[in-house]
């Protein structure tokens, strides 16, 4: 008998066994977290479909599901953290961040409960599911909720290590998990931490700040089609926009002097903010903002499609660099 | 030398032995006339208080803290072997307050600090004073975290209770409901509800603002084992809560029936004094009515009752 050798989080091996759903790694590293922690809950919204049957599987007594009643989910997690446990809230993040923002703001911020709110759904990537499942605010009401540390992994190997590392903070935390696979942006060199961000590419011309999932990617593979006429382009994925990593950004400021931030989300209130907000206070520089437009979507449009449409493809990224370049370089 | 036992629950969770005291009727009384009192002062001193929800719960209070229900200990207010009171109708903040320094979790001189600037007794309960589990104030917020709490200590397999103090008015909001849905459902027979149903809410009469009768129906509807009191009978409260659960594998919902603003003549069975201050001449009249009901106002300054009841040899 050989023993079996663990795959290594972020190896082909590993992402071949737990795929490129940061929704389904995320539900991965809870069962893992659980496995090391007896502290560690999952607490449902009716949505234990989406990868929650197997917590439930493995540990039915830390397995609640509270039904379709999203208040009382999360006031339920919090006299669960009160009694010193770990919940993890799976459901929508616009149910658990709009539906039951109060309870979000005082039982879990207010009271710094220990709570993990993992957020599916986010953006626009239930594509033909319409505006009722998209969800372009909740990076906006995250941050602003004092000590709600904001997570956006930009795929299923930052979800995986942005899970325990959450499991493993004292404090409430909002993770934005998004809905089906999507590109792989990190091997098994990957590390991450709160607080933290990282450096995918250097490049001295101007740097790209993206967070989550696609926009990561897509930053990356702009990166790439801007190189190719002559345009060094730096990314940095900004996985933690709260607490910020604000040396990281002025030092990307310092260097290249322009940054373009890329998010699915509304561009009021989210990544590009952040960084705005950051910047202003350390090293001010032109930040232009990609992400959702501030308008509802009005026809039913494929992920990929509507990506297109919000210039969150390689191509519009790689576009806006060419003008925000041209606006403050030439 | 204790003998050894298998029955002997674990270390640290032996309830204070004090738990019981103040039982007596007549000590009842006195403890509710005096948080009667401090009331009164607190919406004459302070910018205001809400009166009529904190008269009308006094009785409750009183049952809860001095008639031997909650198992607490004001020297550690965190003792994990604690009962929780989740106090969901924030609002009447001066009740709790009043009640929680009575009973030693803060010295009562504190109370006069009552919404002053650097005081730690806002309006509505912040997080951090002693006895306080959970900042109330925005209604509704407070069954989910007790059933969160009575499904955490289940699966401890700890013997403390969660006891939640709701407003009538409160319960117009859905986060009650889905949260009693859940106490059911989950047979939290270690959670005890109690409704102060004094009938009035800000607006006016709660039947006429937003009708919640038939209320006691609608607990049973929702799974809960319900008993009703009047609910200033400190006595008759004191009773029913000390038989909780009232059934095996499902919730207790102890409904009050109360009178909003209890106790003085001019802030009884009405809505204008959900909230207010007192003028001069109104503290000095309702400590008068509340003197003909026997407490010597000098008695109130000395030390609270914990204090008191330490001091007797």
């Amino acid at each position: 008998m050989t023993a079996t050798i663990p795959a290594a989080p972020g190896s082909a091996a590993w992402i071949e066994r737990h795929g490129r759903s940061a929704v389904d790694t995320c539900r991965l590293a809870q069962l893992a977290a659980a496995d090391d922690d007896p502290r560690v809950f999952s607490l449902e919204g009716d949505l234990g479909d989406f990868g929650g049957l197997a917590f439930q599987q493995r540990y039915p007594e830390r397995f609640l599901d509270m039904g379709i009643a999203e208040a009382n989910l999360i006031g339920t997690a919090a006299g669960l953290a009160m009694r010193g446990k770990v919940p993890f809230v799976n459901t929508f993040g616009s149910f658990a961040l709009m539906r039951a923002c109060e309870q979000v703001r005082l039982e879990l911020a207010y009271h710094q409960s220990n709570v993990k709110i993992a957020g599916t759904f986010t953006g626009i990537a239930a594509g033909f599911s319409g505006p009722t499942h998209h969800c372009g605010e909740d990076l906006a009401i995250a941050r602003t909720l004092p000590g709600m540390v904001t997570l956006a992994p930009a795929d299923a190997v930052a979800a995986w290590h942005l899970t325990l590392a959450a499991a493993r903070w004292q404090g409430p935390v909002y993770l934005r998990l998004g809905v089906d696979a999507t590109p792989v942006v990190y091997d098994e060199t990957a590390t991450f931490r709160i607080g933290g961000s990282n450096v995918l590419r250097d490049g001295g011309d101007l740097t790209i700040v993206a967070a989550g999932l696609t926009s990561v990617a897509s930053a990356l593979a702009a990166a790439e089609l801007l190189a190719a006429t002559g345009v060094e382009a730096g990314v940095v994925d900004l996985y933690c926009l709260k607490p910020i990593d604000g040396e990281v950004l002025a030092e990307a400021a310092r260097r290249t002097g322009l940054i373009l931030t890329v998010e699915e989300h509304s561009t009021i209130g989210g990544l590009g903010s952040a960084v705005a907000d950051e910047l202003a206070g350390s090293h001010p520089v032109p930040v232009r903002m990609l992400g959702l437009p501030d308008e509802f979507a009005h026809d039913v449009c494929s992920y990929e499609d509507h990506l297109r449409r919000c210039g969150l493809d390689a191509a519009g990224i790689a576009a806006a660099a060419h003008e925000h370049l041209r606006r403050w370089r030439r | 030398m204790a003998q050894p036992t298998t029955t002997a629950p674990p270390a640290g969770t032996d309830p204070p032995t004090e738990t019981a005291r103040h039982a007596d009727p007549a000590q009842l009384r006195e403890a509710a006339l005096r948080i009667r009192r401090h009331i009164v002062r607190l919406a004459a001193d302070s910018p205001g208080a809400h009166v009529g929800g904190s008269m009308s719960a006094t009785e409750i209070m009183t049952a809860l803290y001095f008639g031997g229900v909650l198992r607490v200990d004001p020297a550690a207010p965190g003792w994990p072997g604690r009962d929780y009171l989740i106090f969901s109708k924030g609002h009447s903040s001066a009740v709790l307050y009043a009640a929680l320094s009575e009973r030693g979790f803060f010295p009562v001189e504190e109370l006069a600090t009552y919404k002053q600037p650097g005081s730690r007794l806002p309006g509505h309960p912040s997080r951090d004073i002693p006895g306080v589990e959970l900042a109330t104030g925005s209604l509704g917020h407070g069954l989910p975290v007790a059933v969160g709490l009575a499904i955490g200590l289940r699966h401890d397999g700890a013997a403390n209770r969660v006891f939640a103090v709701l407003g009538d008015g409160e319960c117009q909001e859905g986060s009650v409901w889905e949260a009693a849905m859940a106490a059911a459902h989950y047979r939290l027979e270690n959670l005890v509800v109690i409704v102060d149903r004094n009938g009035f809410q800000e607006d006016g009469p709660t039947e006429e603002i937003m009708g919640l009768e038939p209320f006691a129906d609608k607990w049973r509807a929702f799974g809960w084992v319900v008993r009703e009191v009047d609910g200033h009978d400190v006595a008759a409260v004191g009773e029913a809560l000390h038989r909780v659960p009232f059934a095996a594998g499902r919730p207790s919902c102890l409904i009050a029936r109360t009178v909003k603003g209890h106790g003085l003549s001019f802030t009884s069975n009405t809505h204008t004094w959900h909230y207010g201050k007192f003028s001069q001449e109104q503290r000095a009249r309702a400590l008068a009515e509340l003197d003909d009901a026997g407490l010597d106002d000098a008695e109130l300054d000395k030390a609270g009752l914990a204090g008191a009841a330490e001091a007797r040899p």
